[in-house]
């Protein structure tokens, strides 16, 4: 396929059937493989539509900073669109993200501002708040509360599973910002009856928890659970054991999250095993597992694995 | 058998420092309120009037319990409870 440049190259990434994993002829599972986007990530389609949003408000123009609370794969694709397009970029990023973010984030030339381990993302939140106050001139994109983040897959991740599945009967993906969930999810209820929306929330050591108290949790403002079926906390040890399963059984090269991810599809392919009904489950491998090596997740014991990634935000 | 209910950090200092504790309880409902006369004042960090924190998630086993039934959620002996503080990811 020919594309003018790196950005027109989003999206349109491959559905890829997993034969070993899939339990019967009848429940069959599917990967779509959004670490064939741009920058390896599925938050490609996500920060392409809000700088382009931004774009059309007028709220970004040449020369802008833009500033975004990231754990990583958002940051390293605003920072790839803010090279070409020529803006700056400061990331505020939680210090428990792994070296390979950090060192891909300076190489597409953004600017990173850490911040505490403990509390994870809720806490680069909170300093990307405390610095948009004082800067009114960057411009915030805010992931969490931007309705292109949703819009995003609501015109493109949607769209292209249909059209690759039309016999979908089940939406998998991770939950962090909710843009996916929510974007996609609502086009697949528009389009298929039933169709089941599932998340897989990542499950953190004690230290991503480490508030101060319960009332400073965060809840995205895209969040709207009536999209949801179903949501499902998985924690590390089975989201290490399913991204070892993924490449064992199927070649796949996934990120830890997409392993939680595919925990719950797993789950979802065993109910329906045994309610006796058909099912064509597709989930999203989020991104490949190159930016988490140096983590030690692959390799060794999943003990041992579980222990290097215990405190880490690997989602 | 009791329902194993773990507990995260900032809400220990009511469970005498421990992970996980036990209760007993037909719904998600009645185990809080058992767990509250072991440790007082826990079940009030859950739940306001208007039922689940909004900053708090529960899980039985593994399943986010606002898609199930709420407070209303039926748990049974061997379940596994897990509290946690609603979090960012992105």
């Amino acid at each position: 396929m020919r594309y003018e440049s790196l950005i027109d190259a989003l999206g349109h990434t491959p559905l890829v059937g997993l034969p070993r994993l899939s339990p019967t002829p009848e429940v069959r599972i599917w990967a779509k493989l959004e670490d064939r986007n741009p920058t390896g990530s599925i938050k490609d389609r996500p920060a392409l539509w809000m700088v382009e949003q931004a774009e059309k408000d007028g709220r970004l123009t040449p020369g802008c900073t833009i500033l975004e609370p990231t754990s990583g794969n958002t940051g390293i694709s605003l920072a790839m669109a803010a090279k070409l397009k020529g803006y700056k970029i400061i990331c505020v990023m939680p210090e428990n993200t792994s070296s390979e973010r950090r060192q891909l984030l300076r190489m597409w030339g953004a600017e990173i501002i850490s911040s505490p381990a403990a509390g994870g993302s809720n806490e680069a939140v909170r300093v990307a708040k405390g610095l948009a106050a004082e800067h009114p001139d960057w411009v915030m994109l805010y992931q969490y509360g931007n309705e292109a983040n949703a819009r995003a897959h609501y015109e493109t991740t949607g769209p292209e599973l249909l059209e690759d599945l039309p016999t979908i009967t089940h939406f998998v993906a991770g939950l962090g910002t909710t843009g996916t969930l929510m974007g996609t999810g609502r086009f697949l209820r528009e389009h298929v009856p039933d169709v089941k929306i599932v998340a897989a929330e990542p499950r953190y050591g004690e230290l991503v928890y480490g508030l101060r108290n319960v009332d400073e949790g965060f809840v995205p403002e895209l969040y709207d659970p009536t999209v949801l079926t179903t949501r499902f906390s998985v924690g590390s040890h089975d989201a290490l054991r399913r991204t070892r399963e993924l490449l064992e059984s199927e070649g796949i090269f996934a990120g830890i999250s997409t392993g939680a991810v595919l925990h719950a599809a797993l789950g979802m392919a065993a109910k329906a095993v045994k309610a006796g009904e058909r099912a064509d489950i597709a989930f999203v491998v989020a991104d490949g597992g190159w930016k988490y090596l140096s983590t030690g997740a692959y390799e060794g014991t999943l003990e041992e694995a579980e222990a290097r990634i215990d405190g880490q935000l690997w989602a | 058998m009791a329902i194993e209910v773990r507990i995260p950090t900032i809400l220990r200092n009511l469970t005498g420092g421990a992970k996980a504790v036990e209760g007993k309880g037909a719904t998600l409902d009645e185990l809080f309120t058992d767990l509250d006369a072991a440790h007082p004042g826990l079940r009030a960090r859950l739940v306001d009037e208007k039922g689940l924190r909004r900053f708090v998630n529960v899980y039985l086993n593994d399943e986010d319990v606002r898609f199930l039934g709420g407070l209303t959620t039926e748990v049974s002996d061997g379940d596994t409870v897990t509290v946690l503080p609603a979090v960012a990811g992105g």
